[in-house]
């Protein structure tokens, strides 16, 4: 069975502007209108979209906090708005830029909290909480109150408060957000094994492409409160017609190399840049050019999403 | 229970970190009472027994204030009605609300966490300081502490709904800053911080004798002085429970209302 579920999901803000000393306009603002997607137990998904997309407004659905204007949302076949509490009990959710933990306090103290707030059995918390002590690293930071913790500490923080009641769903805004090449890493490995190894359900929002490349097999792009894309990464580079690149070096200088299925976008002394469609494979160009050219060395560059998406947005906005 | 019980502990425990405040806190409030002490001890000299108070009790009156101006927020919520306005226009809020927690619940067993480190870290000191430098009225018996303490808990309660319903309006208005200073003063004044709320003559005081703020200062004081005894006390405890109930419903209604209704701020 489906464990997230959105049918025609519907959410208008009515907001007012001030115009003049006493007079205010009010207009809608459509922040999600009409998304529709399921997730089954166990899958983790890609949330992207650019700022002010509705990927927040759809979370805050999904957790409860905000109530839908029209359509269902059903997670664990519960109607998060209607029995926010039950559902908490299993869900996790993990904002990348608030935080969930005591800032005066030291770490410890918002576990133990949660260990009360979720009603969480004694042997169950302990258990968890070394796991993640663990693998998130924790062990030195238990003792420091959450305000002198760095900031990829702190999301490690964050992240293992939300796991310890053994949530089935882990939601994930922008648990990246800030962090150095190495927190990331560490961050990511821990999300995977916790996908992998506790079948978590993760939906993961972010800006981060890497996090999505290096994490979801299946991903979803929402604009102005659509849902644009849903399926599987590779699927988005068809879409936004991406092209790989063909890094060659030659012997020596040389006019544009003319290969077949290829052409080449940029010539700087020996080396040269060669376009292809990234659906097609690389290996025949390869051979092409080493049997014709005076081959040194070559590397394949794998599309940019973000540019799959610009595209994407812009095609859209021609067409819109 | 437990967890709010763990809440409370919590709040207790962070405001023990904050020492440099704590400190700051006690000169502020030691410096403030002796400022009130000299210009009460002006005033009952031209009229004694101004407000049924003679000297010693009227100076008791001045030192019990600053000994509960934090405890009971008589000046501002303690800090948590700051920090509540600063989630919601933050979007914070998004936090507390996703919790399995009652909004409500987790702030009050914060803030009566926050009030009980209050009145030991900032009450004893200045009311000892007090009670050193003037002659102060004290209870004559012994069960006037407790019953004391009984009534300070409930004007804890009184001042945690009423700048709970301050720190909600902030879903509505974005900047809680006027609704403060309006809170701000009506609590030291209708508090009986200022004056004690029986000097007030006439219809004034009348009303001001009724309003939810006297239950923060004035009924406190007044059964630290033992003006209330037997049924007296247990109307004075009335009075305060009644504004509590009365306003933590509000408080629990205007929750309602803003979990449906209101946009949590930032993506």
């Amino acid at each position: 069975m489906d464990f997230i579920e959105l049918e025609d999901v519907r959410k208008v803000f009515d907001v007012r502007k001030k115009k003049g000393f006493l007079r205010r306009e009010r207009h809608e603002v459509r922040a999600v209108d009409g998304i529709s997607f399921t997730v089954p137990r166990g899958e983790m998904v890609g949330y992207i979209g650019p700022n002010g997309a509705g990927k927040s407004t759809t979370i805050k659905m999904l957790t409860g906090i905000l109530t839908p204007s029209g359509g269902r949302v059903r997670v664990a076949g519960i109607d998060p708005s209607r029995e926010r509490t039950r559902l908490a009990h299993r869900i996790g959710v993990v904002f990348g830029q608030r935080t969930t933990l005591w800032w005066d306090l030291p770490l410890i103290d918002s576990y133990k909290l949660a260990h009360r707030m979720y009603r969480i059995p004694d042997a169950r918390f302990r258990a968890n909480l070394d796991r993640c002590v663990e693998l998130l690293d924790l062990a030195e930071l238990l003792a420091v109150p959450v305000r002198q913790l760095s900031l990829g500490q702190r999301m490690r923080g964050d992240i293992a408060a939300a796991l310890l009641h053994d949530p089935e769903v882990l939601y994930l805004d922008e648990p990246t957000i800030g962090l150095d090449v190495v927190s990331k890493a560490k961050v990511r490995e821990f999300l995977r094994d916790l996908n992998t190894s506790a079948g978590t359900t993760i939906l993961l929002t972010t800006h981060d492409l890497q996090d999505i490349e290096q994490l979801c097999k299946r991903v979803m792009v929402i604009d102005h409160g659509r849902l644009m894309y849903d399926g599987a990464l590779a699927g988005l580079h068809e879409i936004g017609e991406s092209e790989r690149t063909l890094v060659v070096d030659l012997e020596r200088e040389l006019p544009p190399l003319d290969v077949p299925g290829a052409r080449v976008r940029r010539v700087e002394g020996p080396r040269q840049w060669l376009a292809f469609p990234a659906s097609a494979s690389a290996a025949p160009l390869v051979t092409e050019i080493a049997s014709a050219y005076p081959l040194v060395d070559l590397s394949v560059r794998e599309p940019d999403i973000e540019a799959v998406i610009a595209k994407m947005y812009a095609d859209r906005a021609e067409l819109g | 229970m437990r967890l709010y019980a763990a809440v409370a502990a919590g709040g207790f425990r962070r405001h023990s970190t904050y020492r440099v405040a704590t400190a700051a806190g006690i000169f502020t409030n030691t410096v403030f009472g002796f400022v009130l002490a000299f210009t009460f001890i002006a005033l009952w000299d031209e009229r004694p027994n101004l407000g049924g108070y003679d000297k010693p009790e009227a100076l008791a009156f001045v030192w019990i204030g600053q000994a509960l101006l934090a405890t009971c927020g008589l000046m501002g919520g303690g800090g948590f009605a700051e920090e509540l306005i600063e989630r919601i226009k933050t979007g914070d809020i998004a936090i507390d609300l996703y919790r399995p927690a009652d909004l409500q619940l987790w702030w009050l067993a914060a803030d009566l966490g926050r009030a009980a480190f209050e009145l030991v870290g900032r009450g004893i000191v200045p009311m000892a300081v007090g009670a050193f430098a003037f002659d102060l009225a004290l209870p004559d018996a012994a069960w006037q502490w407790p019953a004391f303490l009984g009534s300070v808990a409930l004007g804890v309660v009184v001042g945690f709904a009423i700048w709970f319903l301050v720190a909600l309006s902030a879903f509505w208005l974005m900047d809680g800053a006027g609704v403060v200073q309006i809170a701000w003063l009506c609590g030291l004044f209708f508090s009986g911080m200022l004056l004690p709320l029986t000097v007030f003559p006439g219809a004034l005081g009348d009303v001001a004798r009724v309003l939810p703020w006297a239950s923060m200062l004035q009924v406190p004081a007044d059964v630290f002085l033992g003006k209330y005894t037997g049924w007296g006390l247990l109307k004075a405890y009335g009075f305060q429970a009644g504004w509590a109930v009365v306003l933590l419903a509000a408080g629990r209604g205007l929750q309602l209302v803003a979990r449906r209704r209101v946009v949590v701020q930032g993506g």
